[in-house]
């Protein structure tokens, strides 16, 4: 495990609910967080250190549409800022390890996106290899196929453990105000719904959705300054896998056990596991990767099989976990997010409780 | 604690040209990121993490690219990021790699940036992915005029800077353009684009990729090349637009230099700063930064261009490499300025070395003029001022 020079808390943190279609701008959506989480620790919003943001220029469908969300946290007089063309986990990496150099005490931390303008399918599918997957439009709901096609080649999963993860998720989603979709499903009527991308069904795939989020992440002093119930990150890391799905094996995820052992995962107890599961399959390679077991209550959000606001998602993961310490639901935790095809890319963080 | 000192220990740069089509995206910035390891005496194995930037991912059509072309980067294992930040993002992303070091958490960080706009139409991007745009010319073309009008700079100011950067350029071996027969009647003699700007007063649209190698102190002790010691950096960011904004002189940009050399300690920067590598896209955007940055006072930057002051051998260069006249990655721009201002520091220039420069800075803008990044560095640890 990493030793870290400087000890971090998030102090404040705020999300939209997951809108199947949310109808006004992307800084509409991002700036009640933005205003929620500066009231939240009380500072005039001048006075935080330093601002990153991730979202996706191609969620927009627009060059340069990150540049409008710097209304959303202002930028007048001029703010220290910064961008990543990534989901909000990772602007919580870049700010988590900007506090580590020790000469800034608080950072404010955003991610969003808007899927329902365009066809994710058909812009993610403009992640893939430019030369080779592109041009034949490998999207991710393929390569989620793919993926589910393998576990069950591999003897590793069946089409009714999708459906239990896609049940259950869906069952936890009801005490959860921000989730788009919930309810209770029988594994049985869910394995009778007819296939959207063989073998995965449309409820294991993840809903269209808009949203963003928000936190305030400060060093030790000045996060006890700012707030009574401190949610500490211990450790936060993130590695990739190869892009390319036949040099991988795609029923492990490689890169998620180098996470969690650099993040010392099982130096403790995992009480929750709030993991970037955007298609059901996913859950059962990242329970094993992260070598999660009984005693680990998964994504009692419901996580994004119920709400996937791409680029927000990830940090939402963060939070719905550093919400759940706060209730008292778990003492430490784990919350993961995700880029790329078939879990390409995988960050974790962990999280404890100020107890 | 405070920051871990960050050294620069390795640059790699690919020839910039309008069209590299004897590589693929992942070539190209391979060519670029094995060029810095060889430089630093490193390999792929010695990387912790890489960070890498471009401008949207519109030019060349492939969303979030650091996902297709991690397995050319080395990176499959290890963390990797992508910053973007409008035109400043080549400095904004080296600057992000500093952090990384800087945290403690990691020893030795690549990081590159690029852009292939031969891949893609440069203008239909910046102009917001809208066609009939007025591309970056026309919207920095009013703003110049307003700085000319209130300097009451002479014309000639914008032709001078247009032949000084292509004359550098001439002794870059990966510069873009080589105009050996530049002369200040042929920069006025070019067909007019935006008034004032000439089709010579303006960059080219260059395929390429820059990365540089970052270590902490140890790594840099033991790596037995000479370093640049990133001494500073700071960012900057304001809104494009609103009542009563100046769009000549913008307040982020000065609030930038002032952090960048507070943190330095900088109190005199013409005098103690010995060149400078400049964003300058447009050949008036030199005096603009020159006051813009609080090298020269208000109404004095054209004054130190006019008298020679900016050229190599003379009493403060800037863009000693040729700058973004003579190529432009666009994505990779600000980075090579970084790069730029590290071989001046470390001696490591060539034709275009300045003789004992000792503090040089990279510099960065983007958006509306908005985006701000710069940083210092020095071929000392500690230098005195």
């Amino acid at each position: 495990m990493v030793s870290l020079a400087e000890d971090v808390a998030i102090v404040a943190f705020e999300q939209t609910p997951s809108h199947a279609h949310f109808n006004d701008s992307e800084p509409a959506m991002i700036m009640p967080c933005v205003n929620s989480v500066i009231e939240q620790v009380g500072m005039d919003r001048h006075d935080i250190d330093f601002t990153i943001a991730g979202s996706c220029d191609y969620l927009s469908g627009m060059p340069f549409a990150f540049v409008m969300n710097i209304d959303a946290v202002g930028a007048w007089p001029p703010v220290y800022e910064s961008h990543v063309e990534m989901d909000g986990a990772w602007a919580l990496f870049e700010g988590f390890v900007r506090l580590q150099s020790g000469d800034i005490d608080t950072v404010l931390v955003s991610g969003s996106g808007k899927c329902s303008p365009g066809s994710y399918r058909e812009g993610f599918s403009l992640q893939t290899d430019p030369y080779v997957h592109a041009p034949i439009g490998l999207d991710p709901r393929t390569q989620a196929g793919f993926q589910a096609q393998a576990l069950i080649a591999a003897g590793k999963a069946t089409e009714r453990d999708f459906a239990e993860v896609v049940a259950r998720s869906h069952a936890n989603a009801k005490d959860n105000p921000y989730a788009q979709l919930s309810g209770d499903l029988s594994v049985d009527e869910l394995l009778a719904e007819p296939y959207l991308q063989q073998p995965l069904r449309r409820l294991d795939c993840p809903p269209t959705s808009d949203g963003a989020a928000a936190m305030v992440i400060a060093r030790a002093d000045k996060a006890r300054e700012l707030c009574d119930n401190p949610v500490w990150i211990r450790a936060i890391d993130h590695r990739i896998d190869s892009h390319h799905p036949t040099l991988r094996d795609l029923t492990d995820s490689p890169s998620a056990r180098i996470a969690a052992d650099r993040v010392g995962l099982h130096d403790g107890p995992v009480d929750i596991a709030e993991l970037t599961v955007t298609y059901s399959p996913e859950e059962i390679i990242l329970r094993d990767a992260l070598g999660l077991n009984g005693e680990t209550s998964v994504n009692p959000s419901g996580g994004p099989l119920t709400g996937s606001p791409f680029m927000a998602v990830g940090l939402t993961r963060v939070i719905e976990l550093a919400r759940a310490i706060r209730n008292g639901d778990g003492g430490r935790g784990v919350a993961h997010a995700s880029s790329g095809p078939a879990l390409q890319q995988n960050l974790l963080c962990v999280l404890e409780g100020d107890g | 604690m405070a920051p871990r000192p960050c050294a620069v220990i390795g640059v790699g740069q690919t020839k910039y040209k309008r069209r590299r089509d004897d590589v693929t995206l992942d070539g190209l910035v391979r060519e670029a990121a094995l060029r810095a390891l060889e430089d630093a005496g490193a390999t792929f194995d010695d990387i912790d993490a890489i960070v890498i930037g471009k401008a949207p991912d519109a030019l060349e059509g492939v969303m979030m690219p650091l996902l297709s072309l991690c397995d050319a980067l080395g990176a499959i294992g290890k963390p990797i990021h992508r910053v973007h930040t409008a035109g400043s993002v080549g400095a904004s992303t080296a600057i992000s790699a500093v952090n990384l070091v800087e945290s403690g958490m990691y020893d030795t960080v690549l990081t590159i940036a690029y852009e292939k706009q031969s891949e893609g139409n440069a203008t239909w991007a910046l102009s917001g992915g809208k066609s009939g745009g007025q591309g970056a010319g026309g919207t920095f073309a009013p703003w110049i005029r307003n700085y000319i009008a209130r300097s009451q700079a002479p014309e000639h100011i914008g032709w001078m800077v247009a032949v000084k950067d292509r004359l550098n350029a001439l002794k870059n071996p990966y510069a873009h353009l080589h105009l050996p027969d530049i002369s200040i009647e042929k920069v006025r003699e070019s067909p007019m684009l935006w008034d004032p700007l000439h089709f010579l007063e303006s960059c080219p649209s260059s395929d390429g990729a820059a990365a540089v190698v970052l270590g902490n102190d140890d790594i840099a002790k033991k790596s037995g090349r000479p370093p640049a010691w990133v001494i500073s950096h700071a960012k900057r960011t304001e809104f494009g637009q609103f009542p009563g904004r100046d769009t000549v002189r913008p307040q982020a940009g000065v609030e930038c230099s002032e952090a960048l050399y507070r943190k330095a300690g900088i109190t005199n920067p013409r005098e103690q700063i010995d060149c400078a590598e400049l964003y300058v896209p447009f050949s008036w955007y030199e005096p603009m930064w020159l006051e813009g940055h609080l090298i020269a006072e208000e109404g004095e930057g054209w004054k130190m261009t006019d008298a020679g002051d900016t050229e190599l051998g003379g009493s403060f260069p800037v863009n000693m490499s040729g700058g973004v006249l003579s190529s432009n990655p666009i994505g990779a721009s600000g980075m090579i300025r970084c790069l730029e201002a590290a071989n001046q520091v470390r001696g490591t220039a060539g034709e275009y070395q300045v003789p004992g420069a000792k503090i040089s800075i990279g510099h960065a803008y983007g958006g509306a003029a908005q985006y701000y990044a710069m940083w210092m560095v020095s071929s000392e640890l500690n230098p005195e001022f």
